[in-house]
């Protein structure tokens, strides 16, 4: 028996209703590609580098495609390596330096399959080693991890400082850290190259920096006897690109909504939905967790009235999630403790959501994010809402606790307020060890009503939303009380339907190893 | 002549909590010790110290001081008491006598709608309504990451009273650029006496905006009805520009 006594069956309709509601949007996706789509796929094939001007390779060649990129812009780059006879490093810098490979003619198809299966071959083998090491050092330090997982921010705009920053909150006892992005990264469409030490309220999302704080999670890691996971943001316009870096340089999690980007960066929601599909292909190969962003909702409309959207939107993000290869146990769905703290009972209520959740997607590991809308300059009782937020995320089991800060709604935090943030958790991680196990929710009583309620509504709005049709929901304001039209955005130029003889042997690969065919 | 209060007139007690870049120790306790005496403070006590990392400790410090200060010759901008959602739409009604346009958005590359949607979105903030709820305000929140020349061009084409801009990012002084070219462009193409135009943000005052070429600035705390009391005051005030 559940804690909420939750109507099975209503369950399964919800996860029907989700499965309609992203059909036609799969059509569509399947029948289209990106700019972002194809070159993630030159990264995954080695196209690395920029040019003088700071221009990364991989939009050197997706630019100079222009709208042939319909047929894939992987066998140029494969036929560029086999008749120049390069590897991809040297004819990186061939690009970089000028060389336009869209103009060279096309070898023999089988020698381009076969350097096709080469490369592939050559970046499967990397992600699956780094899949290898991270289970290999999970297992090895289980015992010291938390549970559920805490999960500290950066957000330096300086890599080397969030380094410090980052080494330091492991020592305070963190098991998650996630480098914040600077401020409008999402909307460029490449991503920048090599270390930055220039950001806006973050850090520059490049492989080079992917690369330097995994390095320096690893020594951390080491030190203290505990793997460290990394988390980064898959989001935004090159959101396949990130995930391409993000398998190769070992990143453990990232964070990867279906329709965030739609709803809260106005980027154009054929372009995400079509980018978000390879991109969770590529997490899904590299064992990475996803987080969804749900938490978005609730700052923006009311978290007891808009809890629905919530679950609504978990629902829709799982069977996106399930389209991708994903399996639950990747599926970081996201959900908040936003509820106003004047709010009569407001605790129960939270506890109620988050108990659906966890009873909704038994397998998917959490991911609970603090109260951020209400934090004010009282510190000290921003501190209890963090202990209560703390309290309900372990007697609810959740996988994934992004730490609140006291500081929440002054500053981005000071070392001392990670410091305190780690220690509030655990506090009441201890404390509250087995209290999930030991306690019964009461038949009928304010939780239990309350997720029903919200069921009932969440089964109303995804009945809406199917009949409407997802994408002109979003227009009509259904999700975040925003309406982004079909055509408006960013990024909708470099959605293009595929070709008949669009090749793409990453795609294939992908869609092979996850069973997607 | 005031001091801080603790538990008697005049004790002078503070509390404090911060790091110092030093490894845990007992030299470290006694740097934070010596460190709050040249802040001013007396009969200082360490009660708490821990390591943070290697090579940073945190403390929290109690300390008694003897500086006061003259309460009399405290001077502060009288705070104005503004309208409620219900006196604002009344006051339209009565003195202006049509619908007025607010246009807001948060510009440049910030992505942070948490201000611009608390004095915007129908639901507003805290139970108190947005603009979008006000029948006689017609509302348009463009959201996040409009550029300057985007938000002029709404405005100018809405016919905009009022322009609402948020900024929340505000490292490393990216928002007085961003507000600053704002003014310059409305200057330049001509419509800056057109609309009242208004800043808002946690790091913002009113004397910022005032300096920056706005007719005002909104910081923490701020809600809805704040800012529709002070365009329509403006408006309604005979406001020619």
């Amino acid at each position: 028996m559940t804690k909420l006594n939750l109507d099975n069956n209503k369950i399964v309709k919800a996860r029907e209703l989700s499965k309609e509601i992203t059909k036609p949007v799969h059509d569509y996706i399947n029948k289209h590609t990106t700019v972002a789509i194809e070159r993630a796929t030159l990264r995954t094939l080695g196209a690395d580098g920029v040019n003088k001007d700071e221009i990364p390779v991989p939009n050197i060649i997706v630019d100079a495609l222009a709208d042939k990129i319909k047929h894939g812009a992987a066998k140029h780059y494969i036929n560029a390596l086999v008749r120049k006879n390069l590897n991809p490093q040297q004819l990186n810098s061939k690009i970089a330096d000028g060389l336009d490979i869209t103009t060279l003619n096309f070898t023999d198809k089988d020698l381009i399959d076969k350097k096709a299966r080469e490369l592939v071959e050559a970046f499967a083998s990397r992600v699956k080693e780094n899949v290898c090491f991270r289970n290999k050092k999970i297992d090895q330090y289980k015992d010291k991890e938390n549970s559920p997982l805490l999960y500290l921010i950066v957000a330096t705009g300086n890599i080397y400082e969030d380094i410090k920053q980052a080494q330091a909150a492991a020592r305070q006892g963190a098991d998650i850290i996630a480098v914040i992005r600077t401020t409008g990264q999402s909307l460029l469409d490449f991503v920048p190259y090599g270390a930055t030490t220039e950001g806006f309220g973050g850090t520059y999302a490049t492989q080079e920096n992917f690369r330097i704080m995994r390095k320096a999670l690893d020594d951390v890691g080491d030190e203290i006897g505990k793997y460290i996971r990394l988390v980064n943001y898959c989001s935004g316009l090159c959101m396949p690109e990130i995930a391409a870096m993000g398998a190769i340089e070992r990143l453990d999690m990232m964070l990867n909504d279906s329709m965030y980007g739609i709803l809260f960066r106005d980027i154009n929601m054929y372009r995400t939905f079509v980018d978000q599909k390879f991109s969770r292909m590529i997490n899904a190969f590299a064992d990475i967790t996803i987080n969804s962003g749900e938490d978005n909702y609730l700052t923006t409309s009311d978290a007891y009235e808009k809890a629905f959207t919530v679950t609504a939107s978990q629902f829709i993000n799982e069977q996106f999630a399930f389209d991708s290869g994903l399996p639950p146990r990747l599926m970081g769905l996201g959900h908040a403790f936003e509820m106003n703290p004047e709010k009569e009972n407001g605790f129960l209520y939270e506890m109620a959501q988050a108990q659906m959740a966890r009873e909704i997607f038994p397998e998917a590991p959490l991911k609970y994010m603090p109260p951020t809308k209400y934090m004010t300059g009282d510190i000290f009782k921003g501190y209890i809402m963090n202990a209560m937020f703390n309290f309900v995320a372990k007697a609810t089991n959740q996988g994934i606790l992004l730490l609140g800060m006291l500081t929440e709604a002054i500053h981005t935090p000071f070392m001392q307020d990670r410091f305190l943030a780690v220690e509030n958790a655990r506090y009441i991680l201890n404390t509250t060890k087995d209290f999930a196990n030991d306690i019964e929710f009461k038949k009928n009583g304010i939780m239990q009503t309350r997720a029903k309620d919200v069921l009932n509504q969440t089964i109303e709005f995804l009945e809406e939303v199917n009949h409407i049709g997802l994408f002109d929901a979003i227009e009509q304001k259904m999700f975040a009380e925003v309406s982004r039209p079909k055509n408006g955005g960013k990024g909708f130029g470099g959605v293009f339907e595929k070709s008949e003889e669009y090749y793409n042997p990453v795609y294939e690969y992908l869609e092979r190893t996850l069973n997607l065919k | 002549m005031i001091k801080p209060y603790g538990d008697t007139l005049n004790d002078g007690a503070i509390q404090l909590s911060f790091t110092l870049p030093v490894p845990h120790s007992i030299k470290a306790d006694e740097a934070a010790k010596q460190y709050a005496h040249k802040l001013g403070f007396n009969e200082v006590e360490v009660v708490q110290s821990n390591p943070l990392s290697e090579g940073f400790s945190f403390f929290v410090v109690y300390g008694k001081t003897n500086i006061q200060l003259d309460y009399d010759k405290i001077e502060v901008e009288e705070v104005k008491k503004s309208m409620d959602y219900y006196q604002v739409n009344d006051f339209i009604k009565e003195n202006i006598k049509r619908k007025i346009v607010v246009v807001g958005a948060c510009t440049g590359t910030d992505a942070h709608t948490v201000g611009i949607d608390a004095i915007m979105n129908m639901k507003g903030y805290d139970q108190h309504y947005g603009l979008e709820r006000y029948p006689m305000i017609e509302a348009y929140n463009l959201g996040a990451q409009v550029t300057n020349e985007e938000l002029i061009s709404k405005a100018i084409n809405l016919k905009a009273d009022a322009i609402l801009v948020s900024q929340v990012v505000t490292q490393k002084e990216v928002h007085i650029h961003n507000m600053t070219e704002l003014i310059e462009i409305m200057e330049a193409e001509g419509v800056r006496s057109d609309m009242i135009v208004i800043a808002g943000g946690p790091r913002i005052s009113n004397k910022l905006a005032l300096e920056l070429g706005y007719d005002a600035g909104f910081g923490r705390g701020t809600y809805p009805e704040n800012v529709a009391s002070f365009i329509v005051e403006r408006l309604g005030g005979g406001y020619s520009g």
